[in-house]
C-alpha cells in the first residue's frame, strides 16, 4: 500500500513538473524542438523520411480534429490520409528541395479545444494549416488564421464559414450544392418520385444537405412524403423512423448523413424488410468497410453520388487503398481522402508558387498559387476559385455484390 | 394498429436493455450506495470481449458469451477493489468523481486498442424476421425481450430467496446492522459487482446483436439512458429499475413515432421531469420519512 | 477575542484566495507582456478563467448547498446564447465597452431567470432525483437550442464579436469570487450552509429553506450565464453540442476535486483540469488515458488519511496552529 501510495505521488510530481515546464516556462523558440507528437507517436512514416529534413528545410504542416470522442473516427481518418500523402511525399525528395512535416493535434470535435491546439501547432512552427476537420472547430480556427495570414486548407469543413476568409479553402463540396444536386440527380434520372430523408438534426452537415435537398425536392418534382431526424443522442436505434418510412410509401430514402450511422440503418432496415433504395452523398463514403463482412448484403442497391470510392477501378485510388489499408489496417473513407487530397494541394501551391517558408511573402504567394492550380486528386479534379470553394464534380455509384459500380441510367 | 404494435415491441426490446443495465446501475446503487457511472462502459467491454473471441479466436457463440459475463465480472470486481473501495467512507460524490474517471480510462483504453472506428457485431444467434401480414418484427428483437424478461424474474427470485440476495437486502437496508448479523458487507459489495457487470455483459451482447455495432463510446449513451431508468423507477428499487427501463424505451419510440423525431430526447426527460414532480422518489422508490 | 478571531478566519482565508489569484494574474500578465507566454499557453487563459467562474458557482449549489446538479452547462448555454445574441443585435450600435457589460448582464440575468423557472419544479426534490431533473433540463435546453431557427442551430450561431480578453475575464471573475465569498460569509450563507448540515433543523430554526435553496440555485445560474457570454464571446462560432451533460459532469469533477465548499479549492482545482489536458498533448494518443489516471489517483489521494495529514502539514491554518502550540507549551515549560 505505501509503494502504491509512493508511486502514484511520484507520477503526480512528474506530471506537475511536466505541466510547469510546457505551460509555463517553454519558449516559442524552444518549442519546436520537443517531442512531436504525430512525428513520434508514428515511427513507421517518419522513419524513412526524416534524413533529408536533418539538413534541407521543412515545411510544418498542421492539421486538427477530433482524436478522442464520440467523432474520433473523422479526425483519425483525416490524420491518417494526411500522413500517407506527407509519408509518400517525402519519400519522392519532397518538393523544390523542401520536405513536409504533419503535426496533428486532438481537439474533440470542440470549437475552444480547436483554437488552442492552433495555437500550440503555431508555437510548434506551423506554416501551412488543414484548418479543423469539423464544420464548428473548423469556423472558430479561420479567425485565428485570419490573425495570422496562413493558408489554410480545410479537407472537410463543409459550411460556408469555413472559408469565410481569404487565405481559407476547402477540399469537399459545401453543403448545399450536394442537396441541390443529389434532387436533381433523383428527378433527371426518375428514380423515385416518392422519397424520404433520414437526417441527424444535431449535425450541420447533414442539416446543411436535408433542408436544400427538400427545398429542391420541391422544385424538381419529387414528393418528400417523410422527413425522419435522430440526433447525437439517439443514434444507433433506428427502427422507429424506419417503420415510419416504410408505412409512408417512400420509393428512395435520402440519408445526408455519415457511413457509421448509413452502417446502422442499413442493417436494420434489412432485418426490417425495407424494400426502399437509399441514396446518399459524399459522407457515406466507405459504408462497405464500415459495415462490415458480415452485413454487406445490407448495402445492395445502394445509390450514392460521391467524388471518391475507395474501390474505384483507376490507378491512384487503387494505389491509394492499398497503401492506406497495408498501413492501418482499414479501408479509407471519404475524410482519409479529403485529407490526402489536402497534403498534395499544398504540394501543387508550392510548386505553382515557388514560395520558400522562409520568404517574408511566402503567405501571400501561397494564396495567390491556390487559384493559379489544378490538383487531379483522389476526390476528383480541383481547381479553386477565391472565395476558397473548389470546382468538382461527383459522379453517381452504385453498391453491387459490396463494391461500388458507376451509375447506368437506364 | 400495425403501425403502433411494431412501435410497441421495438420500444419494449430497446426498454429491455436499457432495463437490464439499470437493474446493474440500481443494485450498486443500493447496496454500494453509489453512482456507478462506468457501468456504460462495462457494456462497451463485454460486446468488445465477444468481438474479440468469435473473430479472433473463433470461439462458438455460447462460449463467447460465457468468456464475456467472464471477463466484465473481473472487471467489475477489479475496478470496485481498485477505484472505489478505498473510497468506502468518502462522500458519495467523490466516489461518483472516481466513476466518472474509470469510465474515461476504459473508453480511452478500448480507443487504443480497437481504434475509432466501429466494429461490426458478429451475429452471436440469428432470428428470421417474423412477417404477419402488415406486421414485420424483427426476430432478435423478441429473443431481447424474452431473455431479459426471464432474467428479471430470475434475478428477482435470486434477490427474495436466496441467502446472498438476503445479505444483499440486509445490506442495502442497513450497513451496519448488517454488519453486526454477521454479513460480510465487503464480499457482498464485491458479489453485488460481479452481478451487476454479469448483466452489463449480457446487455451488451444484446445491444450489439440489436444495433449491429460497438465502438469505444457506445457504452455512455445506454449507460446515461439506464441512468435516467433507474432513477425513473425509483433508484435502489430492482423492480422500479426493469419498469423504468422498458417505460423509457417505449416512451422514447412512441414520441419519436407519433410526436416528433427531433425533439424526442426532449420529450423523453420532459416525461421524466413530470414524473418525478408527482412522484418525487421515483415510480417505485420508497418514500423515506426524514428524521433529525 | 475569541469570538473576533473566529469572525476573522474565513475572512483571512478569503484574503488569502484573493491575494493567490491576483498574484497568479500578475506573474502571467507579466509573461504575457514581456513575451514569455507561448501562444498555446495564452489561449488557455480565457477558458481558465471561464472554468474559475464556472466552478464557483457550481460548489455554491454543489458545496454549500449541498444539492448535486448536472446542469449547470444548461444555464451556461442559456446565458451564451442570450449574451451572444445581444451583442450581435448591438455590434453597430454600442461601442465595445458598454455592449460587452451589458451582454454579460443580458446573459446572467436571463440565466437567473431559467434558474427561478427550473428551480421552482427542481427544487421540490432531493439528492439524485434532484441530479437527473437538472439534467434532463440540460438536455431539454440544448436540444431546443438545436431546433430553433435564431439559435442558428445544429450549425451553431456566428457573428459573435470576439471581446473576451484575459483582463475582462480575470475581472469577472474577481467580481465573482467577491460575491460568493461575501454571500458564504453573510447570514444568508450561513443559512445555506445549515439547510445543507441539517434541512430539518434549520427548518425548525425558522430558516425558511424553499427561499435560501432558491437564492443560492439563482445565483449559481447568473455566474454560469456570466461565465457562457464570456465564452461566447471568446470564440467565433457557439454550438449547443458544447453544452451537454459530459459539460456538467466536467464542471462537477473540478468542484469535487477541488473540495466541497471550498472556494480556494474550485480555483486551483479549476485551473489543474484546464489545463492538464491541454498539457498531456505531448502525449498523443495516451493522454485521455493518463489523464483518466490522474483524474483517478487524485481523487484515491485526496481520500487517503496520509495525504490529508500531508496537506494538513501544508495548510496555512494547521502551521499557526503548530506554531501556537509550539509556543504554548514553551510557556507553559517556563511556568
Amino acid at each position: 500500500m505505501k509503494k502504491i501510495f509512493a508511486l502514484a505521488l511520484a507520477l503526480m510530481m512528474v506530471l506537475a513538473a511536466f505541466a510547469g515546464c510546457t505551460n509555463g516556462t517553454t519558449e516559442p523558440t524552444e518549442a519546436p524542438t520537443g517531442t512531436e507528437a504525430p512525428a513520434t507517436t508514428d515511427p513507421t512514416p517518419d522513419s524513412g523520411a526524416s534524413e533529408p529534413s536533418a539538413e534541407g528545410e521543412k515545411l510544418v504542416i498542421g492539421g486538427i480534429g477530433p482524436l478522442t470522442g464520440d467523432y474520433a473516427t473523422y479526425g483519425v481518418s483525416v490524420k491518417q490520409g494526411a500522413e500517407m500523402a506527407v509519408k509518400e511525399i517525402n519519400e519522392a525528395g519532397g518538393v523544390n528541395g523542401l520536405t513536409f512535416e504533419l503535426l496533428f493535434e486532438d481537439d474533440q470535435a470542440d470549437a475552444e479545444m480547436a483554437v488552442n491546439a492552433y495555437n500550440k501547432l503555431m508555437d510548434n512552427g506551423m506554416q501551412v494549416s488543414l484548418g479543423a476537420t469539423t464544420s464548428g472547430a473548423c469556423i472558430a480556427v479561420t479567425e485565428e488564421v485570419q490573425k495570422d495570414g496562413i493558408l489554410m486548407i480545410t479537407p472537410s469543413g463543409s459550411q460556408k464559414e469555413c472559408v469565410q476568409y481569404d487565405t481559407c479553402f476547402r477540399i469537399c463540396f459545401t453543403d448545399p450544392d450536394q442537396g441541390n444536386y443529389a434532387a436533381q440527380f433523383i428527378a433527371d434520372n426518375k428514380i423515385a418520385t416518392k422519397v424520404a430523408v433520414i437526417y441527424d438534426k444535431s449535425n450541420d452537415y447533414s442539416n446543411g444537405i436535408k433542408d436544400n435537398f427538400v427545398a429542391k425536392a420541391a422544385e424538381v418534382g419529387l414528393e418528400v412524403v417523410s422527413e425522419q431526424a435522430f440526433t447525437d443522442q439517439s443514434r444507433t436505434d433506428f427502427s422507429v423512423q424506419l417503420q415510419a418510412i416504410a408505412s409512408s410509401g417512400a420509393e428512395l430514402v435520402f440519408l445526408p448523413i455519415y457511413a457509421q450511422e448509413a452502417a446502422y440503418i442499413l442493417t436494420q432496415a434489412q432485418s426490417a424488410n425495407i424494400s426502399a433504395i437509399f441514396f446518399g452523398c459524399d459522407g457515406l463514403d466507405g459504408v462497405i468497410e464500415k459495415i462490415g463482412a458480415d452485413n454487406v448484403s445490407a448495402t445492395e442497391g445502394v445509390m450514392l453520388l460521391t467524388p471518391f470510392a475507395a474501390d474505384a477501378q483507376d490507378e491512384q485510388t487503387v494505389a491509394f487503398t492499398a497503401a492506406y489499408k497495408a498501413a492501418y489496417n482499414a479501408t479509407p473513407d471519404q475524410f482519409a481522402a479529403d485529407g490526402y487530397d489536402a497534403i498534395y494541394t499544398i504540394k501543387a501551391a508550392l510548386e505553382q508558387s515557388g514560395a520558400k517558408p522562409g520568404d517574408a511573402d511566402f503567405n501571400e504567394k501561397m494564396v495567390a498559387a491556390m487559384t493559379a492550380i489544378t490538383v487531379d486528386g483522389l476526390t476528383g479534379t480541383m481547381t479553386w476559385s477565391a472565395d476558397g470553394e473548389p470546382t468538382k464534380s461527383a459522379t453517381a455509384v452504385v453498391i453491387k455484390d459490396g463494391a461500388y459500380v458507376a451509375y447506368a441510367a437506364e | 394498429m400495425m403501425d403502433l404494435i411494431a412501435n410497441l415491441i421495438s420500444g419494449l426490446s430497446l426498454g429491455s436493455i436499457y432495463a437490464l443495465i439499470a437493474l446493474g446501475y440500481t443494485m450498486v446503487y443500493g447496496i454500494a450506495k453509489m453512482l456507478n457511472f462506468a457501468h456504460g462502459d462495462i457494456i462497451m467491454v463485454g460486446a468488445f470481449a465477444v468481438i474479440t473471441t468469435v473473430s479472433m479466436l473463433g470461439f462458438p457463440p455460447a462460449l463467447a458469451i460465457a468468456a464475456s459475463v467472464v471477463c466484465c465480472v473481473v472487471l467489475g470486481v477489479c475496478v470496485e477493489r481498485i477505484a472505489y473501495k478505498p473510497l468506502r467512507k468518502s462522500p458519495p460524490l467523490a466516489v461518483l468523481i472516481t466513476a466518472i474517471g474509470v469510465s474515461y480510462f476504459l473508453q480511452s483504453l478500448a480507443l487504443l486498442i480497437f481504434g475509432s472506428t466501429q466494429h461490426s457485431f458478429p451475429k452471436v444467434f440469428s432470428v428470421p424476421t417474423l412477417a404477419l401480414g402488415a406486421l414485420t418484427i424483427r426476430g432478435d428483437m423478441l429473443v431481447t425481450l424474452a431473455v431479459t424478461t426471464a432474467i428479471m424474474v430470475g434475478m428477482s427470485l435470486f434477490i427474495a430467496k436466496s441467502r446472498t440476495g438476503k445479505a444483499m437486502r440486509a445490506v442495502s437496508e442497513d450497513r451496519d446492522a448488517a454488519e453486526l448479523m454477521g454479513i460480510s458487507v465487503n464480499r457482498t459489495i464485491t458479489i453485488t459487482f460481479a452481478i451487476g457487470s454479469a448483466l452489463a455483459a449480457v446487455a451488451g451482447v444484446f445491444y450489439g446483436t440489436t444495433y449491429g455495432f460497438i465502438g469505444p463510446y457506445t457504452g455512455s449513451m445506454p449507460g446515461i439512458k439506464a441512468f435516467v431508468a433507474a432513477v425513473f423507477g425509483g433508484i435502489g428499487s430492482m423492480p422500479g429499475a426493469m419498469l423504468g427501463g422498458i417505460l423509457l424505451g417505449v416512451i422514447e419510440n412512441l414520441a419519436k413515432r407519433y410526436i416528433s423525431t427531433e425533439l424526442s430526447d426532449a420529450i423523453v426527460f420532459a416525461v421524466l421531469i413530470i414524473v418525478l414532480m408527482v412522484k418525487p422518489t421515483g415510480l417505485l422508490g420508497k418514500r423515506v420519512t426524514e428524521k433529525v | 477575542m475569541e469570538r473576533i478571531k473566529k469572525k476573522m478566519k474565513p475572512l483571512a482565508g478569503n484574503l488569502i484566495t484573493l491575494a493567490i489569484v491576483c498574484v497568479l494574474f500578475a506573474v502571467v500578465f507579466i509573461l504575457v507582456e514581456t513575451g514569455h507566454a507561448t501562444r498555446h499557453m495564452r489561449a488557455m487563459l480565457v477558458p481558465i478563467c471561464i472554468n474559475i467562474i464556472l466552478a464557483v458557482s457550481l460548489n455554491l449549489t454543489v458545496g454549500f448547498l449541498g444539492e448535486l446538479t448536472l446542469g449547470h452547462a444548461g444555464f451556461m448555454s442559456v446565458g451564451a446564447y442570450a449574451g451572444c445574441l445581444f451583442s450581435i443585435a448591438m455590434k453597430d450600435i454600442l461601442p465595445m465597452a458598454a455592449r460587452f457589460p451589458l451582454a454579460m448582464l443580458v446573459g446572467g440575468l436571463v440565466a437567473a431567470l431559467f434558474g427561478v423557472l427550473i428551480g421552482i419544479p427542481v427544487l421540490r426534490l432531493h439528492g439524485d432525483y434532484l441530479a437527473i431533473v437538472t439534467l434532463a433540463f440540460g438536455e431539454i435546453i440544448r436540444s431546443v437550442i438545436i431546433n430553433l431557427e435564431f439559435t442558428g442551430g445544429a450549425a451553431g450561431l456566428k457573428g459573435t464579436p470576439q471581446d473576451s480578453t484575459f483582463a475582462i475575464a480575470f475581472a469577472v471573475v474577481l467580481i465573482t469570487l467577491l460575491v460568493i465569498m461575501n454571500l458564504v460569509n453573510s447570514r444568508h450563507g450561513r443559512a445555506i450552509t445549515a439547510i445543507r448540515d441539517n434541512r430539518i433543523a434549520a427548518e425548525a430554526s425558522g430558516i425558511n429553506v424553499t427561499y435560501f435553496r432558491m437564492l443560492a440555485f439563482v445565483i449559481a445560474a447568473f455566474f454560469a450565464g456570466v461565465a457562457g457570454v464570456l465564452y461566447g464571446h471568446n470564440l467565433s462560432i457557439l454550438s449547443a453540442s458544447t453544452f451537454d451533460y459530459n459539460k456538467s459532469i466536467e464542471l462537477l469533477v473540478i468542484v469535487v476535486l477541488g473540495g466541497m465548499g471550498s472556494i480556494r479549492g474550485s480555483v486551483i482545482s479549476a485551473i489543474i483540469i484546464t489545463v492538464l489536458p491541454e498539457a498531456l498533448r505531448e502525449l498523443a494518443d495516451f493522454r485521455m488515458l493518463i489523464y483518466a489516471l490522474v483524474l483517478i489517483v487524485m481523487m484515491l489521494l485526496n481520500a487517503s488519511p496520509r495525504f490529508a495529514a500531508l496537506k494538513g502539514k501544508l495548510h496555512y491554518g494547521a502551521l499557526v496552529d503548530a506554531i501556537r502550540n509550539k509556543a504554548n507549551k514553551e510557556g507553559k515549560a517556563h511556568e
